[in-house]
Parts: structure tokens; C-alpha cells; sequence
């Protein structure tokens, strides 16, 4: 019994050999930055660092879902933006009206995600062509909406969301506004990175564990096959490109609660996007589809973030900041393709 | 000629399809009953596939009507047909590689808890399915891609069986199988048979027929032609059926034995665990045949002589000069030219999209083109020549070697390799899932090839063809070639034990029982 226990074990792990290396060397990396910073191991610096992290985490989760499906989003910048600035205008005021300001960034965004689902869906056409048109349409629209940056955030949200627990627990009101005894242990912990979990875990697992969810991963693995095996492809591929606009939407509620504006900014989307896919890469999903996951990218995402942190402490010129990051893609996707090295038949290489 | 049978589960009248100019059927009429095999029997092109794929609801018929259990049916998806108990098992496998078995084989239903996919009842469903068709070494949580072909084969079997088939139909299901495999699904059928399940079972292999079906079916061009019960017609008459020509021999004559002069010779060839010392020769004008039962290195002895392997152990000498076989582009071009044509047609033999004519160029663009430029006017007539010499039915050279029959598409790739006028043709199981009409061609023009000096080196899982074709015959064995046998020494007997380990040869003193 413990021979077939180990056995799935070592199976398990060799299924998920990328995204082990991910967490692994970025667990390594983070850690040597924490000891090196002046204020290592704080809440404050972990608040920092989470709140750099949680739009590009979001896009790369936005990025995995039609990647896993064969595809490629290369709108989920222009999403993101698009809802940062539908955000700007609608999260004023106060109470009720930001919160039915945020369920309408969502179902922008989810709306965005939709028709990119049915373009490709019932125009069959490529999903990288057609995110690519779709997402210059949907920079034109939040070009439209913010012509030039501005817009303004209710600052509660702001403070809230951007700080740790025990500000957000303040703000709100709950836990004797954050003072309550038991609650210190969490007081310090950033308020984002409590809502990166959430989302992953009320929005990703239960997804991955859905019919629809596992008809994703079917279709990238063999689409003909998926066919024949009576799952709706349709539906999964409106599915996943809904849910990435779903994830890129709350990317863009995120950005615009953290700048306390709008701002259509094409340099930025595209630099996004391109980042979503080097995170989903070295989070260990394929490219081709069909293996890896939205938990991987995260971590994709916090490695090449990792990278950027420790140019701010060991004061490395700034402009080697992409030939570093560069360097960690290939990195990241040689360590993937090492498996290759140990194969004595040449055939499988093509498989 | 069609018995009206009182208890048709399933009957089809009328059914007509057309592929553009094509009719592929032609107002069929077709019953099937529960609690019976029934046998489709035709040459490729005949309309089997076609017929299958309406009943499962792949395609949708031009003409007719299709009536389940009383009720007029209308499938618009494999789902819907799927959901009315029909459950086919397609010949060309439908499992996501990249998803573990257990996933697979739940793939559109699987078992769920609070609306999410309950992984642990899954993981235990796929034990229970597996282990109903005797496949319980295989680990639901392996991912299909680490699979060998054999083993996806019965899982794709486990997979059809979850679904709870009234109509199981089986599409050359068995055509990969290992024989302890074939005997566990002959097993699996009867069950299914006494629960009162139709079986629809299409298969070239003679033999399986006569062992499972109750009823048979022939159709040629589309049109079915007789259904008979089992027994009613003898061997010779249903081939007649099915070719509607006469077919004098299966196999054309075999020359006297004698033994060349080897030109491919193979000298204690290890690989991995797969290969173990293998020492072969395969003279010019030989036919040598690879038995045994599937799976004990024949694969492996072939891609390593085409150069695939890397790390390969022992010597491979060509007119005894010592070759150093790196990619198929150095076998290709080593001594007087390798070829091998591939177990798999659709992934390692063509490139399905492009044309029957870049197809059949692509080995030997070195020879079709000057300073790098390739010769149109040259290749035109290479791509003429080719297409006469293995008579491919084709429409136009330049129409995607995907809208081929299967038979078709095979010559396809013998062609392709024959244009590079190799000297060693190693064939990996060339005839698997093709016509008789077609695979008595190929044995024709292996016999043609050897005549004009190639050495050929032949894997079939099918030991007819073992019999009928080869001058000589090397059985393997857990990576070891267990015996050699020539002459009047290859027949089913010896094979057969041979293949099984069996040293009972004692009968036939010309046996030669090698390392």
C-alpha cells in the first residue's frame, strides 16, 4: 500500500515539475530579499510588495485560463485598463454606490471576456488575432472614457484595500475596528494579498474542479478528442475567455482603488499582457495547453516581481531590470524543457 | 435480403450522405438488435465509418431516418447520441493526452460533490472500470501521454464502458490491442452481450469476426450489400462481398528460400530495457518479418535503425561498413538509404494538412531540387511516377493528403519513402487498420521491392501476414529475438509459441532457436 502511495506521490510530483521549481526558487528569492532589505520581514514591506503584485497576479490567472485552453488572450491588458478606467468614474461616493460600482467593473469585464469568448467562438477565428483586435477596441473605449488620466476613488476603499488587515478591519468597522485581541496575529497581513488568495480560491479552484473547468484543460489538450467525448467545447470556450475577463477586470478594479484614478495608458496595457504570459510560462503552464495552472502563474508572477524588488535593494543600475528578467524566462522555460536531455526517444520530443 | 427482425433495436432506412460529389452512403437500410454482436464488414471507403459516425452523431445523415428503441432519433452531437446509450469507440483514440486516466474516463460525466468534480469518487471509478476489463496495473493517475498505445486502447475501452452503452460500437477497437488484451475485451463483450447490449463491431481482422459475431454486415461503396447470420457465409465469400472481385492468393508467391548475402546487419543491439543483445541480418532480396506478440522491442528495433534512439548500444552495419545511426536524416542517407515507414500515419507519417504531392516529395527534396531550389517540373513527374506505381486513388496531386481513405493515405507514405530509392525498408505494422484490397497491394510491392534488391524489414502484429509474405521470420521477445524461423518452418504454430516463450518446436528441426 505504502509502495502505490509513494508512487502517486512521485507521479503527482513530476506532473507538476514547474510549478514546484516556481515556488521553490521563488521562495529562495524572496527570502534573500527580505533579509537584505533595511526593513525586512515587516508588514510594512509585505504590504508593498503585495500590492505591487495583485494587478499583474490577476492578469497572469486572466492570461492562464485561454492559455491552458491552446490559446492566447492579448487583450487582458486592455481589459484591465478598460475597467481601471470604468472604476475611475463609478467608485465615488460612498457605501452601496462603490459596491454596485465594483459589480459593474465585474460584469465589464466579464462582458469584455465574453466577446472574445463568441469572436472566437462563432467567427472562428484565432483567439490570439482576435484578442488582438478585440483588445484595440477596448483600449479605444477607455481611451474614450478617460482621455487623459484623472478620476477619483472613495479614499476608504483606497486606505483599505492598499494596507494591511488591521487598516482594512479599521476602516470597515469589524473586530472592534481592527483592535480586537485574537485578531493581531492577522493585523499585519496586506489586505491585497488576503483578496489574491480569495480570489484563487472562491474563483480558480472551485473552476478547475467545474465540468467546464476541466473541459478547458480537454480542449487544450486535444480539442478532436474533447469533441468526441461529448463535452461542450463552446461552452468552454466562452467560459474560459469570460472568466479572464473576469480576473482582468478585478486587476483593473484593483489598479484603479491603488492610484486613485483612471488611466488609458497603451504602453502599459501591452507591457501587461506580454508580463501575463512570461508569468503564466514560468508558472509552469504550457503554452501549447492542456498542463499547468492559475495557482502556477501567480507565482510566475511573483518571481518576476521578485526580480524588480531586488533591483531597488541591491542597487543594480535600473536598466538592466529587463535583461534580468529576460534572462529568468529562459531560465524559467529551459528548466521545463531539461526533461528533454533525459529522453532516448526522439520521437516523443514532437509529442 | 435484409431479415425484418422482430426485435431491431436500432434500425436506419433510407440513409443517405454525400461528401461533396461523393456519396458515401447510399440509402442504406440497417438493423441491430439487443443482446447481439453484429459484424460491419468492408473494405476502407466501403461506408463503415460514415454509417458509425451518423449512428453516434458525429455527422449528420442527407436523407433518411433513424429510429432508437421505437423512437425517431436525430443526434445533433456525439453528446446527444451519447445520452441515448449509444457509446462508439473510435478507431483513432478519443483521450486528452495531457488529462490523467481517472479524468479521461469520467471525461464528460464524472462524479460530483457540491457541483464540483469529486476526484477521489473518480479516482475509484476508474479503479472499478479498469479492473472490469482486467487493467488494473494501469495508475488512473498517470497522464494519458505516458501511456503506451496499447494501454490508452483499454483505456479508452474503460472510458466507453463508463458511460453505460445500450449500443456499444466498436471501430477497429482492437487493432492495438496486445492478444491477453483481445481475450479480455472478447470476455468484456460477451457480458455486455448477456446484459442485453447491441454490439456493432467493425474490424479487418477475419478471425475476431468469426469468434464474436452473431450477425454481419457487408457494405462496399456505400451501399449495404447483405446481412447475414453468423456461419451462413464462408471466409472466401464474404472477402468476395467485400471486394466484389475475384482474389485468386492473399499473398503473392515466395521464392525459393535461400539465404542472402546480409546487408543489414545488426550486432548485439541494446536499448534501454526495451532491447536486449539483439543480433538480426537482412539480406538484399529478403523479406525478414518482426513477430511476437506486441510490445517486446520490435518498435524500438526499428526506430533505433532509423536513428530515432539515442544511446543505443551494439553495431548496425550496411554492406558491412559500421554506421553511426544519430536522426532519421543520417539512416536516411546512410549507406545505400534507410526508410522507415512509422506506426502512425497521422502524426509521424504525413503532415495531413498539406498536399498529396509535398507529402510524397518530402523525404527526397534533397534529390527533387538543384542549388537548394526545388525542381517543380522534376517533382511533378517523381509525384506522377509514385502515384501510378502504388496506384493511389486520388482526385488531384495537390488536395490535402487529408481528404484520403485511410488504405490510401498508407500508400501515401510507402511512397514517399520509396522515392528515396532506399536499400533497407523497415516497416512498422503497415498495414494496421487498412483494406484487404489495399494490404494485398502492399504485400505485392514488397515482394516487387525485394525482387529489385531492397532488404526489407517487416513488423506486423498479424501473423497471416508473418506467414504469407515473409522468407523469413524473427520472433521477439522481451527485447530478445527468442527465435528464428525459415521456410516451411513459419507457420501459426510455431509463431505462436514462439511468441508466447513456449519451446515446443521440437516437431520442426529446421527452427533455429537463437541467443
Amino acid at each position: 500500500m505504502s509502495a502505490t502511495k509513494s508512487s502517486d506521490f512521485g507521479i503527482r510530483l513530476r506532473q507538476n515539475m514547474g510549478f514546484s521549481i516556481a515556488v521553490v526558487l521563488f521562495s529562495i528569492v524572496y527570502f534573500l530579499y527580505q533579509l537584505a532589505h533595511p526593513k525586512g520581514f515587516s508588514s510594512q514591506v509585505l504590504v508593498q510588495n503585495s500590492n505591487e503584485v495583485f494587478s499583474l497576479a490577476m492578469l497572469a490567472m486572466a492570461q492562464t485560463v485561454p492559455v491552458l485552453m491552446g490559446g492566447l488572450d492579448l487583450s487582458v491588458g486592455a481589459v484591465m485598463t478598460l475597467v481601471d478606467c470604468l472604476a475611475s468614474h463609478l467608485l465615488e461616493g460612498s457605501g452601496w454606490t462603490v459596491f454596485g460600482g465594483i459589480i459593474i467593473c465585474l460584469l465589464a469585464g466579464a462582458a469584455a471576456g465574453f466577446v472574445n469568448g463568441c469572436v472566437v467562438v462563432y467567427g472562428r477565428i484565432q483567439p490570439i488575432i482576435a484578442t488582438l483586435a478585440t483588445g484595440a477596441i477596448y483600449m479605444g473605449l477607455a481611451l474614450f472614457l478617460r482621455p487623459i488620466p484623472g478620476g477619483k476613488i472613495n479614499e476608504d476603499i483606497n486606505w483599505a484595500m492598499t494596507n494591511s488587515l488591521g487598516d482594512f478591519a479599521e476602516t470597515v468597522g469589524i473586530f472592534d475596528d481592527g483592535k480586537a485581541p485574537w485578531f493581531q496575529v492577522f493585523a499585519g497581513v496586506p489586505t491585497s494579498l488576503v483578496f489574491l488568495v480569495l480570489v484563487a480560491s472562491i474563483i480558480w479552484v472551485p473552476f478547475r474542479r467545474s465540468v467546464t473547468g476541466r473541459t478547458v484543460y480537454a480542449i487544450g489538450s486535444a480539442e478532436g478528442a474533447a469533441f468526441m467525448s461529448g463535452l461542450n467545447i463552446e461552452r468552454g470556450k466562452l467560459a474560459a475567455f469570460t472568466l479572464a475577463g473576469i480576473f482582468a477586470g478585478i486587476g483593473g478594479i484593483f489598479m484603479a482603488i491603488q492610484t486613485s484614478s483612471g488611466n488609458a495608458d497603451i504602453p502599459m496595457a501591452g507591457a501587461y499582457t506580454l508580463s501575463s504570459i512570461a508569468s503564466v510560462v514560468i508558472g509552469g503552464t504550457s503554452l501549447l495547453g492542456g498542463t499547468g495552472g492559475a495557482i502556477g502563474s501567480i507565482f510566475g508572477t511573483l518571481i518576476l516581481k521578485v526580480i524588480s524588488f531586488n533591483f531597488r535593494i541591491f542597487d543594480i543600475a535600473p536598466l538592466l531590470q529587463p535583461l534580468f528578467e529576460g534572462l529568468v524566462l529562459l531560465g524559467a522555460v529551459s528548466l521545463g524543457a531539461l526533461s528533454i536531455l533525459r529522453v532516448k526517444n526522439q520521437l516523443e520530443l514532437f509529442r | 435480403m435484409i431479415q425484418s427482425t422482430t426485435g431491431a433495436f436500432l434500425s436506419l432506412s433510407g440513409i443517405s450522405k454525400r461528401y461533396g460529389g461523393v456519396h458515401a452512403l447510399n440509402s442504406v437500410d440497417f438493423e441491430c438488435e439487443r443482446g447481439k454482436v453484429h459484424a460491419v464488414l468492408g473494405e476502407n471507403g466501403a461506408g463503415k465509418s460514415t454509417l458509425i459516425k451518423i449512428i453516434s452523431g458525429v455527422v449528420k445523415t442527407d436523407q433518411g431516418t433513424m429510429v432508437l428503441d421505437g423512437q425517431t432519433v436525430n443526434f445533433q452531437s456525439p453528446s446527444a447520441a451519447n445520452a441515448a446509450g449509444i457509446v462508439c469507440i473510435f478507431q483513432e483514440l478519443s483521450l486528452m493526452p495531457d488529462l490523467t486516466v481517472s479524468d479521461n474516463i469520467s471525461i464528460a460525466s464524472p462524479p460530483r460533490k457540491f457541483g464540483l468534480i469529486d476526484s477521489k469518487a473518480q479516482r475509484l471509478r476508474a479503479e472499478e472500470l479498469l479492473a472490469s476489463i482486467g487493467c488494473e496495473d494501469v495508475n488512473p493517475m498517470l497522464r494519458i501521454r505516458d501511456l503506451p498505445l496499447s494501454r490508452r486502447q483499454m483505456v479508452e475501452i474503460a472510458k466507453a464502458l463508463g458511460k453505460n452503452p445500450k449500443i456499444l460500437i466498436l471501430d477497429e477497437a482492437t487493432s492495438a490491442l496486445t492478444s491477453t488484451d483481445v481475450e479480455k475485451v472478447y470476455a468484456m463483450l460477451a457480458r455486455l452481450k448477456a446484459e442485453g447490449v447491441a454490439i456493432l463491431y467493425i474490424s479487418h481482422r477475419m478471425h475476431e469476426i468469426e469468434a464474436l459475431a452473431d450477425h454481419a454486415s457487408v457494405f462496399r461503396n456505400g451501399r449495404h450489400i447483405e446481412t447475414f447470420a453468423k456461419g451462413a457465409r464462408n471466409n472466401e465469400e464474404i472477402v468476395q462481398l467485400m471486394i466484389g472481385r475475384e482474389i485468386s492468393a492473399h499473398f503473392p508467391p515466395k521464392p525459393a528460400f535461400k539465404r542472402p548475402r546480409p546487408l543489414l546487419e545488426i550486432e548485439n543491439l541494446s536499448w534501454e530495457n526495451r532491447l536486449d543483445r539483439v543480433s538480426l541480418s537482412v539480406g538484399r532480396g529478403e523479406i525478414v518479418g518482426l513477430g511476437g506478440l506486441d510490445g517486446q522491442g520490435q518498435k524500438e528495433l526499428l526506430l533505433s535503425l532509423f536513428g530515432v534512439l539515442k544511446r543505443v548500444e551494439g553495431t548496425v552495419k550496411l554492406d558491412g561498413v559500421k554506421q553511426e545511426l544519430t536522426s532519421p536524416g543520417v539512416a536516411k542517407n546512410a549507406g545505400g538509404g534507410i526508410a522507415l515507414v512509422p506506426e502512425d500515419r497521422k502524426t509521424e507519417g504525413l503532415m495531413l494538412p498539406m498536399s498529396i504531392a509535398e507529402n510524397l516529395v518530402l523525404a527526397s527534396l534533397d534529390e527533387l531540387s538543384s542549388a537548394s531550389i526545388v525542381d517543380e517540373a522534376k517533382v511533378s513527374s517523381a509525384v506522377a511516377d509514385a502515384i501510378q506505381r502504388l496506384k493511389i486513388k486520388i482526385g488531384s496531386p495537390d488536395d490535402a493528403v487529408s481528404t484520403l481513405s485511410g488504405g490510401n493515405q498508407q500508400k501515401v507514405v510507402i511512397a514517399k519513402w520509396l522515392m528515396t530509392k532506399p536499400d533497407v525498408i523497415l516497416l512498422n505494422d503497415p498495414t494496421r487498420g487498412i483494406d484487404v484490397g489495399t494490404k494485398q497491394e502492399i504485400y505485392r510491392l514488397l515482394r516487387e521491392l525485394a525482387d529489385e534488391g531492397a532488404a526489407i524489414l517487416f513488423y506486423s502484429t498479424d501473423y497471416d501476414e508473418l506467414i504469407g509474405s515473409c522468407d523469413r521470420v524473427a520472433i521477439m521477445y522481451d527485447g530478445r529475438i527468442i527465435s528464428e524461423l525459415e521456410g516451411d518452418a513459419i507457420n501459426e504454430k510455431n509463431i505462436i509459441s514462439a511468441s508466447l516463450n513456449i519451446s515446443e518446436q521440437k516437431a520442426n528441426g529446421d527452427t533455429h532457436v537463437g541467443h
